[in-house]
């Protein structure tokens, strides 16, 4: 199933060679007319512009992208506020600030954050349960999938007390006097910044990443600990709560920073955040720390005591040793944790980072608007479009130097930069064939070798299949590319701006490769198949089943049956569900992707370049 | 070179027909000179001139120096040692201690710093020694030219009743008046009647205004005379009582005279220094306006007699009162050096007095005879000059603890202010020097070297506004001396025109740090009544309703907050531009990736908060007001500003960073300069922000991060909840020796005014009042040792 291919044969017109050198001349004689070609001082390598404005689709596409992107705008302003205006009143109440307001005042002034996950949105966790188990579901039986639907939207953001805005903790990258740290901040305002199972798996997937970047921690700690209720998806598991300790201890071992800032409360297994850390700060007044809280206490032993009295920055600075810093008030406390990542000095490996930033150099912008990426991603997934025209808008100055551009021509290779920084890309331009795979596995060895961080524009509707194929070795050609991207030890940094079908996800470094980040389109989805595609196959099973149970399937219910499929694996591969589930580190703006690529590559080369070594390629 | 053929040869290459009779009147001066230089040949000539003065003075008279090649040796005591006026000089050399007593009153310091550099002759500025007898006479007998008057001069005319007898003597006109010893009633009278009324009844003891009677006609007389007796009796224990005309509506013009040792005298016009408050003057102008020709050189002439009759030489300055209604004038004082205000003399005149000074000191004859000094004689147009004294407000006289200033009024508590701040930390411990952060001049006009501006070169070339100072950006401001920071003089075509550049030239005024009267003299300038000349004494206390702020005019205060609302929105835009710009040259790091502009948020827009507080001098209980700015960077490198609930409608910002601290601003279609000064005190960050005719201050938290003493603000958090004591309980730090004790228990006192000195490990250590409030429990005395911890005193808030 994996090898299917979602696509009508009018899309894989696509992987036609000559489409490119056709779309050079009508391009360029559009250039002259337009932009004025002759002024521009172009290099063999800049790419054309590649997009006809006059076009229907063209226009369309930028009208429904229009209204996609300002959905995920609306989603986000949602987003940020928080648990709400009276959450954000109380909170405010008691001097402290939101977090991102804290990481705001962390992060040195006027310097960029990468938010990750943020619009992992407002979806109920009765919805989240419902849908962990849809996999089950779906494979099953069908009859319960309506039932669920109407359930899913209702658990929209109206229903707003199971509201969980960014799975009540907010993640990301941002500079602290010049050196990179991830930001691991609990939103008290959202259900007491308890750990939800979709918290505990956003807090690991953060640590994670600055495991992997070798960026500094920095835990702003302000929370209930795990959401009681739901201990069976928070505690037991082998990626559950208790790795996050796991890893503080571990990251700590290599040397990369680890830095609790308690801000509130910290109870129980929470306790554990600034005692693992390497140091703490604890606010006077607000932040407490203790394994069982008053309550727990006066339960256990009969003894009454105040919060403040068990377990506040007071005991724990002066006393018990639990905490290194007493901070007297917020702004004090962050200020602490910047004095504190001032002094890391060579911790998390800053020579080999400074080298490598150091490197950059002033670089150009694209030749083309970034804001027209909106209208050449099509909301319809069966339309193509030339990769090229989107390279052309992600690298400086336009210039990319393709790699084997005559050869396997549905997979686009070469080179070029983002923000001064040299990367390979690879992106899809139509179906994978067996020498379009291999190409792309040639392309990651060369990058593997020069250590160039890898882009991946994915944009796969699968493998080809068919007799001719499968006679080819497709599979085979496939396992080469697989077998690259999962042993290629630079960064990769995966971008999901159309589809993402079947094994052709895989070869292009799906979630499953571990890429350093990866990020969808509003526009894109995901699935192992199209749902069309997966209505047929469904159907074609459930006919012959019911033909041997002798039973008539009337084409209505036939269609009935397939539209429901279709529905449920729409609204599945959709990239907010994806996102809600951080199957990814967020959906972003088109218009963004350069920007955030140029920041993933920087986090990413905060680490010291590892050799490559590839395991056995099938021949 | 004399400076008379150098203008000369500047004339030559730009002829000019209005100029003729000047180039006539310059070639006459240079021909005269050259007489004098042949009678006083065989005298040595000065080649090396010490200053006995500091600050702004010791800088132009170095700068006269050195274009008529002259060396110069500056003297400095140890708070000046970084001073303006040490670094401009060829040599400088260490006189004493900061108290002006052991340094610049030091006479035989100063003599030692001659005698040590070989200078010949010494150059006393003005204040300090300039107009002390001893000293004059002490350069004279070691065997320095003394750069000012003769000694017997100054002492003559620093005995205000001798000045008096003797000016009465030349036929100097005096305020009517009977000093007499006779006090019989009758007498009283018919001297009263004589002086004419209104008549002023004065004790010869005492001061301050008590006793006084002014008596408008003669039946008033003998009830107000009796009443300032008995006042006087019961005040003073004396009872006599002197009288003297009662000028309604005086003036007063100040002549500058100059006489050369050959016994001529002249006169350089007037200067009307009628507005005046407590007796400073504030702002001068020359020529005095609404006066008729032959008036002005019947006070010249008065001038000179009085000037003449102490065998006069060098720059001194013949003060007069005027009476306004009848049109006489008085002789007043006369002030034996060269004044601050000298320049606005030389602006109309165009002559350098300082050269003056030095050539009379050298024994040549005036350069210029009264014939040949313009102005009167040229009736093609007016110049007017103004004279301004910028400073602090605050000037501290070390005996009385009392505040003076020079036309700002004072909050309550401002000095207490500046005791706290972190810049006092000077050798003795009552010294508060204020960090003065940033001065900013419209042009320094005299950058180069020459000084006086002939008429020409004003003119043409349009310098008319000159600075002088002493000060530079980063300067401290010492309280152990006068705290004038600047001078600015304004010339004019005529008085409305002058009025107006004094006015664009205060406007771009910008000093940081400390309090100027900038405002107010603004104000002043701006005023209608000034404006008409309407010149007298009074004019300050007349229109004060105008010139100060009201503190509890809540009119002004709401339009007050609102324009602030708006230099606060600018300050914040200009804030992250700079930020940005210095991020863009040196990306911390080297991540310039991540220091973009604008700063990157996935699909949101970064947005910051920034709050200002900010002071409304509307406000009387002086609480500073908090003002939160929302910044979003736009994605066009604009910045929103949201100025909180109920602010001004959100602003689009347009910044565009001209260079440190300059900006280009554009918000809601209008675009103008934008200027700021930032700089720390107190852990917070100020920030001054003037555009247009706006200029406001305001503090911002900053995380401790900026300053390096983190160990410190914990201390100070620390001892402010200090435990098990009562609140405004004051403990000893630490076991020490009690040094001084500087209150008392029962006095009043301010949060952070020092109340103990304590010796402990080697250091001195003071103790601050926690809050303000009444003194208690104080038991320690100077010499005690104390433990650690002891109760030292409570300050118990009223």
């Amino acid at each position: 199933m994996l090898g299917f291919v979602v696509r009508s044969a009018k899309s894989s017109s696509v992987s036609s060679p000559y489409r490119w050198r056709s779309s050079i001349s009508s391009t360029q004689t559009m250039y002259s007319s337009n932009r004025g070609y002759g002024t521009q001082p172009q290099g063999h390598n800049v790419l054309p512009d590649g997009i006809d404005r006059t076009s229907d689709s063209f226009i369309r596409n930028s009208k429904e992208m229009e209204s996609v992107i300002s959905q995920l705008h609306s989603r986000i302003n949602q987003v940020t506020q928080g648990g709400g205006a009276a959450a954000i009143k109380r909170h405010k109440s008691r001097n402290k600030l939101l977090p991102r307001e804290r990481i705001d005042r962390l992060l040195d002034s006027s310097s960029s954050f990468l938010e990750l996950s943020q619009n992992f949105q407002i979806i109920s966790l009765e919805s989240y349960d419902k849908q962990q188990s849809l996999a089950n579901v779906v494979s099953s039986s069908s009859s319960s999938v309506h039932f669920f639907y109407i359930q899913f939207k209702l658990a929209g953001h109206e229903l707003y007390e199971e509201c969980l805005p960014s799975g009540g903790i907010i993640t990301g990258i941002g500079p602290i006097h010049g050196k990179l740290c991830m930001f691991i901040a609990n939103d008290a305002t959202v259900k007491g910044g308890t750990y939800y199972p979709i918290t505990v798996k956003k807090h690991l997937r953060a640590q994670e990443i600055a495991a992997k970047c070798r960026l500094p921690c920095i835990y702003l700690v302000d929370s209930g600990g795990a959401f009681l209720p739901k201990q069976a998806d928070v505690f037991p598991d082998k990626d559950n709560f208790g790795r996050v300790f796991y890893n503080q201890a571990l990251m700590s071992s290599e040397g990369i920073p680890q830095i609790a800032l308690v801000l509130g409360s910290c109870t129980a297994g929470g306790a554990y955040i600034p005692a693992m850390a390497d140091e703490s700060v604890m606010v006077k007044g607000n932040g407490t720390i203790f394994l069982a809280g008053p309550p727990l206490v006066k339960a256990a032993t009969g003894e009454e005591v105040s919060s403040e009295d068990l377990g506040g920055a007071d005991v724990h600075c002066k006393i018990s040793g639990v905490s290194d810093y007493l901070a007297q008030d917020e702004l004090h406390a962050l200020c602490i944790g910047r004095n504190i990542v001032k002094n890391l000095h060579m911790a998390g490996n800053e020579g080999v980072n400074s080298n490598l930033q150091g490197m950059i150099s002033d670089y150009k912008e694209p030749l083309y608007d970034v804001k027209e990426l909106q209208s050449i991603a099509p909301t319809d997934l069966k339309q193509s479009f030339d990769i090229r025209s989107l390279i052309a808008r992600i690298v400086d100055g336009s210039e990319f130097d393709e790699f084997k551009q005559l050869y396997g021509t549905t997979l686009v290779t070469g080179f070029g930069r983002i923000l001064g920084q040299p990367v390979g890309i690879i992106g899809n331009n139509g179906v994978l064939f067996c020498e379009s795979a291999l190409k792309g596995a040639h392309f990651i060895e060369l990058c593997s070798q020069r250590n160039i961080p890898l882009v991946f524009l994915q944009n796969i509707t699968g493998f080809m299949v068919g007799s001719k194929s499968e006679a080819n070795g497709i599979a085979k050609a496939g396992a080469k590319m697989v077998m690259a991207v999962s042993c290629a030890k630079v960064p990769k940094i995966t971008i999901v701006v159309g589809g993402s079908f079947g094994a052709g996800n895989y070869a292009m470094c799906g979630r499953a490769y571990s890429p350093d980040f990866m990020f969808f389109w509003p526009n894109a989805r995901i699935g192992v198949m199209g749902g069309a595609q997966a209505a047929g196959v469904m159907s074609e099973i459930e006919k012959s089943k019911k033909k041997k149970e002798g039973i008539q399937w009337s084409k209505e219910d036939e269609e009935k049956s397939k539209a429901k499929f279709v529905e449920a694996y729409d609204k599945e591969s959709s990239a907010y569900y994806s996102t809600a589930r951080l199957w990814d580190d967020g959906v972003i703006d088109p218009a963004d992707t350069r920007k955030i690529l140029g920041l993933c590559i920087s986090a990413s080369n905060n680490r010291t370049p590892e050799p490559t070594t590839f395991g056995v390629f099938r021949m | 070179m004399s400076m008379a053929s150098i203008i000369y040869r500047k004339l030559h290459r730009q002829p000019n027909k209005r100029l003729n009779y000047i180039q006539v009147r310059l070639a006459s001066a240079a021909t005269g000179l050259s007489s004098n230089e042949k009678s006083n040949q065989s005298n040595r000539k000065i080649d090396k001139l010490l200053i006995a003065n500091r600050g702004e003075i010791a800088c132009r008279i170095m700068r006269t120096a050195k274009r008529l090649g002259i060396q110069t040796v500056a003297v400095y005591s140890d708070a000046d040692r970084h001073s303006l006026h040490v670094k401009s000089a060829d040599e400088a050399v260490r006189i004493g201690p900061p108290p002006a007593r052991s340094s610049y009153l030091n006479s035989s310091s100063i003599i030692e710093a001659a005698v040590r550099t070989g200078a010949q002759a010494i150059h006393p500025g003005y204040g300090f020694l300039s107009e002390n007898a001893d000293f004059a006479q002490l350069c004279e007998n070691e065997g320095f030219t003394f750069v000012g008057p003769p000694a017997s001069a100054i002492r003559e005319m620093g005995d205000k009743s001798a000045s008096k007898r003797i000016m009465g003597a030349a036929g100097v006109p005096l305020v009517p008046g009977y000093h007499g010893h006779e006090q019989d009633i009758d007498v009283m009278k018919s001297e009263a009647d004589k002086i004419g009324y209104p008549v002023l009844i004065k004790p010869t003891h005492g001061g301050g205004g008590k006793g006084m009677r002014i008596v408008e006609s003669p039946k008033e007389f003998v009830d107000a005379f009796l009443g300032a007796q008995r006042e006087a009796a019961a005040s003073f224990g004396v009872n006599t009582i002197l009288l003297e005309k009662y000028i309604t509506r005086p003036r007063h013009i100040e002549v500058q005279v100059f006489g050369d040792k050959q016994g001529n005298v002249v006169y350089l016009y007037e200067r009307d220094c009628s507005v005046q408050r407590r007796h400073q003057k504030i702002i001068e102008e020359a020529p005095a306006p609404d006066i008729m020709s032959d008036f002005r050189s019947r006070l010249g002439q008065a001038a000179v007699s009085a000037a003449k009759a102490v065998g006069y030489h060098n720059a001194g300055t013949v003060e007069f009162i005027v009476d306004t209604l009848s049109g006489e004038f008085y002789f007043m004082e006369m002030n034996t050096r060269l004044q601050v205000e000298h320049p606005v003399t030389e602006m109309i005149v165009g002559q350098d007095l300082v050269e003056w000074q030095i050539r009379v000191a050298n024994g040549e004859s005036l350069p210029l005879g009264q014939s040949q000094i313009p102005i009167s004689g040229l009736n093609w147009c007016f110049h007017y000059s103004f004279l301004l004294i910028f400073c602090s407000s605050i000037a501290l006289s070390k005996d009385q603890n009392t505040l003076d200033m020079y036309g700002m009024p004072l909050k309550p508590g401002y000095m207490l202010k500046m005791w706290q701040g972190d810049f006092c930390q000077q050798q003795e411990f009552f010294s508060i020097s204020v960090l003065f952060q940033s001065l900013k001049l419209v042009c320094f006009c005299n950058k180069n070297s020459r000084n006086a501006l002939s008429l020409q070169e004003i003119s043409q070339f349009c310098i008319s506004v000159r600075v002088e100072t002493g000060v530079e950006e980063g300067d401290t401001v010492s309280m152990h001396y006068d705290p004038m920071i600047a001078k600015l003089v304004v010339w004019g075509e005529n008085r409305a025109a002058a009025l107006v550049k004094l006015k664009d030239s205060l406007s771009k005024f910008q000093v940081a740090g400390l309090p100027t009267n900038i405002e107010f003299l603004y104000k002043l300038a701006n005023h209608k009544a000034f404006e008409n000349s309407e010149l007298e004494t009074h004019f300050i206390d007349h229109f004060k309703d105008d010139l100060f702020v009201n503190p509890n005019d809540s009119v002004s205060a709401e339009s007050a907050y609102d324009s602030a609302k708006h230099s606060a929105a600018l300050v914040a835009a200009c804030i992250c531009e700079k930020e940005h710009t210095l991020l863009k040259k040196n990306p911390p790091g080297g991540l310039s990736v991540w220091y973009t502009h604008p700063p990157f948020r996935p699909n949101h827009q970064a947005t910051r908060t920034i709050e200002l507080d900010w002071e409304n001098e509307y406000h009387d209980n002086n609480n500073s007001q908090n003002l939160t700015l929302s910044i979003t960077y736009l994605p066009n490198g604009n910045y929103l500003i949201k100025t909180g609930e109920n602010g001004l409608p959100d602003v689009e910002v347009t910044v565009t960073h001209l260079g440190e601290h300059d900006f280009r601003v554009e918000a809601d279609g209008l675009s103008k300069n934008v200027n700021l000064a930032c700089y720390f005190k107190d852990e917070s960050e100020h920030i001054h922000i003037w555009h247009g005719l706006e200029h406001h201050q305001f503090k911002q938290k900053v995380g401790i991060d900026l300053l390096d003493n983190l160990e410190s603000h914990q201390h100070r958090n620390r001892s402010h909840d200090s435990g098990s004591h009562p609140p405004g309980t004051v403990s000893a730090p630490m076991a020490g020796l009690v040094v001084k004790v500087l209150v008392k228990n029962g006095m009043k006192v301010e949060e952070g005014q020092p109340m103990l000195v304590m010796e402990a490990m080697k250091m001195e250590h003071v103790l601050k009042a926690p809050t303000s409030g009444l003194v208690s429990g104080l038991q320690v005395t100077p010499g005690q040792q104390v433990s650690d911890n002891t109760v030292l005193f409570n300050v118990k808030a009223v």
